[in-house]
C-alpha cells in the first residue's frame, strides 16, 4: 500500500463526503501515476465535480485519504496551498478574467511569485515574456493576446483557461469538461492539445463526450453513484454490463 | 490592442487630473492670499475651507473606489476611518489648546473638566505632539481594518453580508464615541480649535496652506493609487473581483490581497479625515453615521467606480451639489441624493467617467467595424478584428 502511495502522484483511498445525508462520494479510491492522462466518466451526480473539489482544497472529506506527489496530505491544505503544490484546474464552466486581456490572463496565471508585495512590485522580465509568448502559441491565442478576454468566443475561453493552466506549470491538471459546447472541428484540437501537454504532466479529463474520450484513447474510469464503477480501456469500459446499465444505456 | 491603449488613455487621464488638482491646489490658495478682494479671480476667504471639504472627500471616495471598484469589497463603513483619523487630529489640536479653554486647565480639554476628570486618560498621551498625532491617523484606521479585514476575509465573508458588517462596524463606533465616558467629547465631539503646529487655525494663511497641502496629497495619492492598479498586484485585485474562484485556484491568497488594500484604503480614509477637521473646525460622532458612508458610496458610484478620476469627480460634483441644493431646498436633498443615485443606477451604471470612456471605446470599434465593412485595412489598431482565426 505504502509502495503504491509514493509511486502515485494522486492518490485517493477510502474518500467519503456527505452533504446533507446525501453521500456525494461513497468510498472513492482512486490513482493517477505521474506523466498518465486518464479520463474519467459518469452519470450526472456520480461525484466527479466533488472529486476534483476535493483534490483542489475546495471540500474536506468526511472520511479517506488524499496524497499527492507521494507524501503530501492535501486534506490538510487549502486552496491556493495546493495550486501552489502543482495541481490546476480548469472548471466546468470556462472562468477567465474577462476584464483583463488574454496576455494578462496568462501573466496572472504565470508560476511566480505570489504574494502581495511580490506582485506589487513585479515587472515583466524576457524570460517571463517568452515564456507567455509560448503559451500563447501553444493554445493558439498568439494573434488575439490583447484583446479583452471577455470578448472571447466560448470555445476560445476554454482553449485560454487551459493556457493559463499550462502558465501554472502544475504537475496535475485536473480538466472539468472541456469539449462541452465545442465544435467538432475544436473538440477533435481539443483532444490533441490535451495528448500534448499530457507528455510532460498528468492530466485528468472529467468529459461526457464519448467520442472525445475514444480520440484521447486512454485509461476510461467509470464512476457512479461516488464511486468507482470500472476501469480499463474505453472499450472495456464501455462494454462493461453495470456501465451500460448506469450511464451509457440511460 | 485596443485595451492597452484604454489604458494608456487612463493613465493620461490620471495625469491630467492629478496635474490640475496641482494647479488648484496653488491657484486657489494664491488667488485668496494675492489677490484684492474686488478682482473677479479672487476666492473669498470663506469658500476656501469650503472646496478644501470637497476635496477631502474626493480623497476618501478614492479611498473606496480602491476596494469597491478594484477588488469588489462594497465597504458601506468607509466612514469610520474617515472619522477616526479625524479624532486622531481632533485630539492632537484639543491639546493645542492648552490653558485657552474655557475653564483654562492647561492639560484637560474643556469637556473633561466639566465631567469632573481630574486626569488625562491614558489613550490621550502623545497626542500634543504632531508627529505621533500624524501617525496615528495612519495606523488607527489601518489597525481596525486590518483586524477587521483579518477576520472577515479569513472567514470568506463577501458581498452584502460583508457590505452589512462594515455598516454594523460604523454605527457600532458611533454609539461608542456618543457616550462621555468614552473620553473624546460624547456627542459634542471635538471643537474649539484654536492652533495647528503654532499657525492660528482660523487664520487665512492657515486656511490657504490646509487647502493646498489637501491638494497635494489628493494628486499624490491619485498617481500612487494608480500605480497600485497598474501593477501585477492590481490585475490580481480585478481578478478578484471579476473571478475570486479563479485567483484561488491559481494558487493566490485571496485573503491578503484584499486585507492589503483593505487596510490601505482605510489609511487614505483616514488621512482624509485629518485634513478635514482643521479646516471644518470640528468633528463630532455624527461622522460615524451609516448615511454618510453610504453617501461615499453614491458619490463614487455617480462618478463611476473602478476608475480612479470617476470618484473624485463624482464626490467633487455631488458635494457642490448638495452646498447649493441644501441652501436653497434644505428639506429635499436627502430626497434629491436618493433620486441621483436611483438615476445612476438606471442610467448611467459605469457612472459619469465609466460612461464616457465606454462610449468612446464603443464609437472607435464602430469606425473599424464601417472602415473594415467598407474593404479598406482596419489600419494596424485590431488587425485580427477581420481575419478569422486557427481556432475558431
Amino acid at each position: 500500500m505504502d509502495q503504491k502511495i509514493t509511486n502515485s502522484l494522486l492518490y485517493l483511498d477510502g474518500v467519503s463526503v456527505s452533504f446533507d445525508g446525501f453521500k456525494a462520494l461513497n468510498s472513492l479510491s482512486f490513482v493517477v501515476a505521474p506523466g498518465e492522462l486518464r479520463a474519467i466518466i459518469g452519470p450526472n451526480g456520480a461525484g466527479k465535480t466533488t472529486m476534483m473539489d476535493i483534490i483542489t482544497g475546495k471540500t474536506r472529506p468526511d472520511t479517506g485519504t488524499v496524497y499527492f506527489d507521494g507524501q503530501i496530505d492535501l486534506t490538510k491544505k487549502d486552496e491556493a496551498d495546493i495550486a501552489q503544490l502543482g495541481i490546476g484546474r480548469k472548471f466546468q464552466k470556462p472562468t477567465v478574467f474577462e476584464s483583463h486581456t488574454v496576455w494578462d490572463n496568462i501573466e496572472l496565471a504565470l508560476n511566480r511569485k505570489r504574494g502581495v508585495f511580490a506582485t506589487l512590485f513585479y515587472t515583466l522580465t524576457p524570460a517571463d515574456k517568452a515564456r507567455i509568448e509560448e503559451i500563447l502559441e501553444t493554445v493558439r491565442m498568439t494573434a488575439r493576446k490583447d484583446h479583452l478576454a471577455g470578448s472571447l468566443s466560448h470555445g476560445q475561453k476554454q482553449w485560454l483557461e487551459i493556457g493559463m493552466l499550462l502558465a501554472q506549470e502544475p504537475k496535475l491538471l485536473l480538466v472539468d469538461e472541456p469539449v462541452a459546447g465545442m465544435t467538432d472541428a475544436e473538440t477533435s484540437e481539443t483532444a490533441i492539445l490535451l495528448k500534448e501537454i499530457a507528455k510532460t504532466r498528468s492530466v485528468v479529463v472529467v468529459e461526457h463526450d464519448m467520442g472525445f474520450i475514444r480520440d484521447l484513447g486512454v485509461k476510461v474510469t467509470c464512476l457512479a453513484e461516488g464511486s468507482v464503477l470500472a476501469e480499463g480501456s474505453i472499450d472495456f469500459v464501455s462494454n462493461d454490463p453495470k456501465v451500460i446499465e448506469n450511464y451509457l444505456g440511460r | 490592442m485596443f485595451t492597452t491603449r484604454l489604458i494608456h488613455a487612463h493613465e493620461k487621464k490620471v495625469l491630467a487630473l492629478a496635474a490640475l488638482i496641482l494647479f488648484i491646489a496653488i491657484a486657489v490658495p494664491a488667488s485668496n492670499l494675492l489677490l484684492d478682494p474686488g478682482n473677479p479671480l479672487h476666492v473669498p476667504s470663506h469658500v476656501v475651507p469650503l472646496f478644501g471639504k470637497y476635496l477631502c472627500y474626493a480623497l476618501l471616495a478614492l479611498a473606496l473606489d480602491l476596494v469597491w471598484g478594484y477588488c469588489g469589497i462594497l465597504s458601506l463603513g468607509h466612514g469610520a476611518f474617515f472619522a477616526l483619523g479625524g479624532y486622531a487630529m481632533g485630539m492632537y489640536l484639543m491639546r493645542q489648546i492648552g490653558a485657552r479653554g474655557t475653564y483654562a486647565n492647561p492639560i484637560l480639554p474643556d469637556f473633561m473638566v466639566f465631567l469632573n476628570w481630574k486626569e488625562l486618560p491614558w489613550y490621550w498621551t502623545g497626542f500634543d505632539s504632531f508627529p505621533f498625532a500624524a501617525l496615528m491617523v495612519l495606523l488607527v484606521p489601518g489597525a481596525l481594518a486590518f483586524v477587521f479585514g483579518w477576520l472577515a476575509f479569513r472567514s470568506r465573508v463577501t458581498g452584502v453580508y460583508l457590505s452589512i458588517i462594515t455598516q454594523a462596524m460604523t454605527y457600532a463606533l458611533l454609539l461608542a464615541f456618543f457616550r462621555n465616558e468614552m473620553g473624546f467629547g460624547g456627542n459634542n465631539g471635538l471643537t474649539d480649535f484654536k492652533d495647528i503646529i503654532g499657525f492660528n487655525i482660523q487664520a487665512p494663511e492657515t486656511r490657504a496652506t490646509l487647502f493646498a497641502i489637501t491638494g497635494i496629497v489628493l494628486a499624490f495619492v491619485l498617481l500612487l493609487s494608480s500605480a497600485i492598479v497598474q501593477s501585477k498586484y492590481g490585475k490580481v485585485l480585478i481578478g478578484v473581483r471579476d473571478a475570486e474562484s479563479r485567483t484561488r485556484f491559481l494558487g493566490y491568497r485571496v485573503e491578503n490581497m484584499k486585507l492589503f488594500i483593505f487596510t490601505f484604503s482605510a489609511m487614505i480614509a483616514g488621512v482624509a479625515g485629518a485634513l478635514y477637521v482643521p479646516q471644518v473646525g470640528i468633528i463630532n460622532p455624527g461622522e460615524f453615521a451609516p448615511a454618510n458612508s453610504i453617501e461615499v458610496v453614491i458619490w463614487t458610484a455617480v462618478g463611476g467606480r473602478g476608475t480612479l478620476i470617476g470618484p473624485i469627480i463624482g464626490a467633487v460634483l455631488v458635494n457642490f451639489g448638495k452646498s447649493i441644493f441644501t441652501a436653497a431646498f434644505p428639506e429635499f436633498w436627502l430626497f434629491a441624493l436618493g433620486a441621483l443615485f436611483v438615476a445612476t443606477t438606471l442610467f448611467l451604471p459605469k457612472g459619469i467617467v465609466g460612461t464616457i470612456q465606454q462610449g468612446f471605446a464603443s464609437r472607435r470599434d464602430y469606425k473599424a467595424a464601417d472602415e473594415a465593412e467598407k474593404g479598406r485595412t482596419v489600419s494596424t489598431r485590431d488587425p485580427v478584428a477581420v481575419q478569422p482565426q486557427a481556432a475558431e
